[in-house]
């Protein structure tokens, strides 16, 4: 207390007290010795404080220089405290940050990815194609009945086409029900459940008794389009299936139709498309068949041949996938390992 | 079919060196797809070479060896290597004289199988070539000894290229014959066909083949009592009777290079001239021992309870379709199928009967796939062969009976022809323009129709068509359009885009399935399409909750007899392709599914008596009885999941997958789609009793909420059975349904911007009570100011009595029209908390 009483009011106690309290705050690192050195040279107990107090007790005369004079320098200390808590709070959010550093190529990883599978894909890529035109997809069932798969199909009870195509009967088979053996089935469902002109496409699943191997598979999917209208020709057959395949498999494909049988089409051609980046070499890879929809399969769904013609298409999906994604093995599009879809993810 | 190139060019006219592409490419272009290409893959110096003489040395392993001395070119010259004109050659056969010509293949020559000869050292000796037995040539299967070309009927000099000598050096294209195109199942048919597609000059085999002009003597008579949809059995049936035969005369070469080429064995004389003839003309030939055959010939058909040995030694029981040869003994063949046993040609054969016959297609067929005879005359008839040519094709045989094998053919026979004309079509003016879309000239429509065979008539409007006797094909004037189109080429076809009317894009359905889809990927679960085939333990295991049978679906031909059923559940699927996942070490999988399921209902029966024929709208009644014939098909949604959600990495312990990852996807899945759901402490035989949710989508006030599907997980019994680890989560929805009842549209409600007060409150009850029912009363009482609450703790243990648990629940209240005050907000909450008193008699814990 005996430093308190001998404390008095001059230039040099002033400037005494300002200086060490510049000292202190410009030695401050954190907000400890911040706060150290604002309650020690700012605070009630500081020189400047009391120097202050004691103005009360200076004649009137001297008051107003030497409030002056303690007012300024105790402006000064607080402008240099004000100053160096902003640069203490900037110093300790940069050492936060610092401190919070991740290494982020060793990020935990907490979604799995997941994927389509690319049969899938590739069906609705074929629905976008076709609906951008105006067309609809169709659908019907996998098991059917004998006469949607063969009979308005064109397919004579008796006629070898349809023992050639190797059905899945169902037990007992006087019900006459079968896995359907193509999506063409889909073709009369529609003629007779839709109002003309129709055109429509049918992705789906179709089975054939042939055992899973590198090149067959029991099991596999098709695309089926449809269209008829009044004036239809194979030059539309021609066209529709050019677009189609420039969509399928870029700029350069081009399709060559060579005649071929298909009970359900007259005329009938098998389609090959070009394939200019094919392994190998450049050459035409059998995409499908197709045809002008045959006389009877109209008469099967009640319309006049003689009023409407229409053409129609199908294709694999599996052998599509084959050639246009560069598959070698059909078996890893069926047997549902994971790192197959994966591969492609949501795009094909 | 395979076509021995030397044989095409007999019947149209092919430039020298025309290659196998060339001739592929031609016949492609007009619809014959290739198939592939045969020849004997070899390569010569293989000449003819006469032994000179030989020593036999028998060897220490107990075989005799000939040293032989073979001359292979003349006195004086080289041989066809450049070597000596008389070699040694070591022989293991010993079926050949001094003096015999024999083939043999030179140093340098390669043998099928890639079998290259040269000069090598054996026995003792320095083997200058090889002499080849039939088999090693490729020209048969015979292991008795090496080829001696006396038996052949030949002796040409020596040094004459053997290859040439023996039809080596032909080879044979191979086409896919379509089933509409019968007569193409011949030399003749691809010879026509060649010739559409170049316009090479085609020459008729069988225009220069005729029958004497009465025929008479072998009394043949068709007697078809029952023919099938109204066709009779046999129109045409030519026989021809040639005596004194040499049977065990060899065939030549030519003819058995051929056959081998076409892919047919050589096995007789006789038996090789009937498949000739067959391969030629397209007409199948069977020959009878004359002197087995009791009496004439009666085509009938069979009898309930008849049999028949046929060739090949098996008998068969026949069945009343069945069309059926009969002479006076009894049955003896199975008409257009196979012969019967006891009329078979052999080597005693001295007197033949040569029938050439047309028979019904459906009969044939029908037989063939009955008693699973496919066979080279069935293949044929079946697709119809031209009922024409019997004729010819009966002289062509009688004609290499005569030349071959000695035999005399006699007036004797039948020649029986009763078959219609082919239909005449009427084709109008601008028809076949307007459906291929070319504006063909009228002198390509009636050139292309006459270079088909076609005959015409011009008529009002139009072309009347009468359809050559080969092509039973052609039966409508779209038929006519193709043969137009595929004479004048394909490629004449222009490229037109049709313009489709406006179309409504993808229905709900589609579009929500495909999201579904999306959204399961999206939210890391991969999309796998299992094979639809199960046993029927695993539908019953899977199908149904309960022990409540599982109707399912039987194929008749399974692939697998081990999983004959269809699928009425996506989870066995599922658990395969895991079971193949791990198996290939992928030990952390999250799987999907979306497909059909096939679900008869239970004491329903399915299927239709009869199918109506096509070519005509059935009946109403017809059409909705086919459409009820089939079972029903929704589509459904499997998930699977095993092993770790996530890994363990740096500063990230392992989680493992669980129910709750299944309920997750599901919950994704139905607000993806718009659906609410409703969760329920569920059960299912094959999941854990105390892990199974059922799911449940509410349908509103007073109607019962409907079941669409479970989550559960795997039994751990069951999982050990099927080798899978300990928890695996499966859920299976019905996704049809939940589409159906998904939101049509969301009808909003405006956002309220006044701030939100929220509270917390812990309720005390009964651990057996589901954790969503408290909820659920909390929620009714707590009113409309409530807008949000959620579960945030399940507490149980000290300071809560045994048998209780404590659930804290967040609430969050807001009024749409005003700020709350703290007083209206507690009142809520203790609304909601008097009403879980009410329903469950929870106590408010403080």
């Amino acid at each position: 207390m005996s430093d308190s009483n001998s404390l008095a009011i001059s230039d040099e106690s002033v400037a005494a007290a300002v200086a060490a309290a510049l000292a202190a705050i410009n030695a401050v690192t954190d907000t400890a010795s911040f706060k150290a050195a604002r309650t020690e040279h700012a605070g009630e107990a500081s020189t400047l404080a009391r120097l202050n107090g004691l103005l009360r007790s200076l004649p009137n005369s001297e008051k107003a220089a030497a409030g002056k004079l303690v007012g300024q320098a105790r402006a000064r200390v607080n402008q240099a405290l004000a100053a160096k808590e902003a640069d203490v709070v900037a110093l300790e959010n940069a050492a936060q940050l610092t401190a919070e550093t991740l290494d982020v190529t060793a990020l935990p990883v907490r979604k799995r990815l997941g994927a389509r599978h690319p049969l899938s894909l590739l069906q609705e890529k074929v629905g976008d194609i076709f609906v951008s035109m105006g067309w609809e997809v169709a659908e019907g069932p996998e098991l059917e009945n004998e006469w949607f798969n063969f009979d308005a199909l064109n397919f004579d009870p008796d006629h070898p086409a349809r023992a050639m195509q190797d059905t899945f009967f169902v037990d007992p088979t006087s019900s006459h029900l079968l896995l359907r053996t193509h999506t063409s089935p889909v073709q009369v469902r529609s003629l007779l459940e839709r109002e003309l002109p129709v055109y429509v496409i049918a992705p789906g699943r179709t089975y054939r008794t042939d055992e899973l191997d590198a090149t067959h598979t029991p099991v596999f999917s098709q695309i089926e389009g449809i269209a008829v209208d009044k004036g239809l020709t194979m030059a539309h057959l021609r066209g529709t299936l050019e677009l189609f395949a420039r969509q399928m498999f870029g700029d350069e494909a081009k399709i060559r139709l060579r005649p071929n049988y298909f009970p359900f089409t007259e005329p009938s051609a098998e389609m090959d498309v070009w394939q200019p980046h094919a392994k190998g070499g450049a050459r035409w890879v059998e995409w499908g068949g197709c045809g002008m929809v045959n006389p009877n399969v109209l008469l099967s769904a009640g319309i006049d041949p003689d009023e409407y013609s229409g053409f129609a298409f199908g294709m694999g999906i599996e052998r599509t996938l084959q050639f246009r994604n560069n598959l070698n093995d059909m078996r890893d599009m069926v047997e549902g390992d994971i790192r197959f879809s994966q591969q492609f993810g949501m795009v094909v | 079919m395979r076509i021995p190139i030397s044989w095409l060019a007999e019947f149209v006219e092919l430039p020298v060196g025309t290659t196998v592409a060339e001739i592929h490419a031609a016949l492609v272009s007009v619809g014959l797809e290739e198939e592939g290409s045969h020849d004997f893959d070899i390569e010569g110096p293989v000449v003819v070479g006469e032994v000179l003489e030989f020593t036999e040395e028998p060897q220490s392993n107990g075989k005799t060896i000939r040293w032989c001395s073979v001359r292979v070119a003349a006195v004086g010259q080289s041989g066809a290597d450049g070597g000596a004109d008389v070699r040694g050659i070591v022989c293991g056969a010993h079926n050949f004289f001094a003096g015999d010509k024999v083939v043999v293949t030179l140093p340098g020559a390669i043998l099928p199988g890639d079998f290259a000869i040269a000069a090598r050292k054996t026995y003792g000796h320095v083997s200058d070539g090889m002499i080849a037995s039939a088999r090693e040539l490729g020209l048969g299967d015979d292991h008795d000894g090496i080829l001696r070309l006396s038996t052949l009927g030949l002796d040409p000099a020596v040094g004459t290229d053997a290859l040439g000598l023996l039809g080596l050096d032909d080879a044979a294209v191979e086409v896919n014959v379509t089933p509409d195109r019968g007569y193409a199942f011949s030399i003749r048919g691809i010879a026509r066909e060649y010739a559409h597609a170049t316009g090479a000059a085609f020459r008729d085999p069988a225009a220069a083949l005729t029958l004497p002009p009465v025929l008479e003597g072998f009394s043949v008579a068709i007697d078809d009592q029952a023919p099938i949809r109204g066709r009779v059995g046999a129109t045409v049936f030519v026989t021809r009777v040639v005596r004194g035969v040499d049977a065990r005369a060899a065939s030549p070469a030519w003819m058995v290079s051929r056959l081998k080429l076409a892919g047919i064995r050589s096995i007789s004389l006789i038996v090789d001239i009937t498949n000739y003839v067959m391969l030629e003309l397209g007409q199948p030939i069977h020959g009878y021992d004359l002197d087995k055959l009791s009496g004439g010939i009666v085509v009938r058909r069979s009898q309930a309870g008849e049999t028949l040995t046929t060739l090949d030694g098996q008998t068969r029981q026949l069945d009343p379709e069945d069309l059926v040869i009969t002479d006076d003994s009894g049955i003896i063949g199975l008409a257009g199928v196979m012969g019967g046993f006891s009329t078979e040609i052999s080597d005693e054969t001295v007197n033949v009967l040569v029938e050439a016959a047309n028979f019904d297609p459906t009969s044939i067929a029908r037989t063939a796939r009955r008693h699973k005879l496919p066979s080279e005359a069935s293949k044929r008839f079946e697709r119809g062969v031209d009922p024409e040519v019997a004729g010819a094709a009966a002289a062509r045989v009688v004609q290499l009976l005569e030349e071959l094998a000695g035999g005399r053919a006699d007036e004797l026979g039948s020649g029986y022809h009763e078959h219609s004309r082919l239909e005449p079509i009427f084709l109008p003016d601008a028809y076949i323009s307007g459906l291929v879309g070319v504006n063909y000239t009228d002198d390509e429509i009636t050139s292309s129709l006459i270079e088909i065979g076609a005959t015409l008539e011009y008529a009002r409007d139009g072309l009347v068509v009468t359809p050559p006797s080969w092509r039973p094909d052609l039966t409508h004037k779209s038929t006519l359009a193709e043969e137009v189109a595929r004479i004048v080429g394909y490629s004449r076809i222009p490229s037109e885009i049709p313009v489709a009317p406006p179309g409504r894009g993808y229905t709900r359905e589609q579009s929500l399935r495909r999201l579904a889809a999306e959204t399961l990927a999206a939210s890391g679960s991969t999309e796998v399409l299992a094979y639809p085939f199960v046993s029927s333990n695993a539908n019953a295991l899977f199908g149904s909750a309960d022990e409540t049978a599982v109707a399912a679906v039987k194929l008749a031909n399974p692939l697998d007899a081990e999983v004959p059923y269809l699928r009425a559940t996506l989870i066995p699927g599922l658990i395969d392709i895991a079971r193949r996942n791990l198996s290939r070490g992928l030990t952390d999988l999250a799987l999907f599914e979306i497909g059909a399921v096939f679900q008869p209902e239970t004491g329903v029966e399915y299927g239709v008596h009869d199918v109506p024929l096509g070519a005509a709208l059935p009946a109403p009644e017809t059409l909705a009885a086919l459409n009820a014939s089939i079972p029903p098909q929704p589509w459904h949604v499997g998930l699977l999941f095993l092993g770790h959600s996530v890994d363990k990495q740096p500063g990230q312990p392992a989680v493992s997958f669980g129910i709750a990852d299944a309920l997750d996807a599901v919950r994704v899945l139905a607000a993806a789609l718009d659906v609410p759901l409703s969760i329920r402490q569920g059960t299912h035989k094959a999941l854990h009793p105390g892990r199974t949710a059922d799911i449940f989508v509410p349908t509103g006030a007073g109607a019962a909420a409907v079941h669409v599907g479970v989550v559960g997980e795997l039994l751990p019994s069951l999982a050990d059975e099927f080798d899978l680890p300990r928890v695996v989560a499966l859920a299976e929805l019905d996704l049809s349904a939940l589409i159906d009842l998904a939101a049509r549209s969301v009808q909003a409600t405006p956002l309220a911007g006044y701030p939100a007060a929220t509270q917390d409150v812990s309720l005390v009850v009964a651990d057996s009570i589901a954790a969503a029912d408290v909820l659920d009363a909390v929620r009714w009482g707590a009113g409309e100011l409530l807008e949000s609450i959620r579960l945030v703790d399940d507490y149980r243990g000290a300071g809560i009595g045994a048998g209780l648990k404590s659930l804290t629940f967040a609430l969050r209240f807001r009024a749409p029209d005003r700020t709350l005050t703290a007083a209206e907000a507690s009142d809520a909450r203790i609304a909601g908390a008097a009403e879980a008193e009410r329903r469950y008699g929870a106590t408010v814990r403080e």
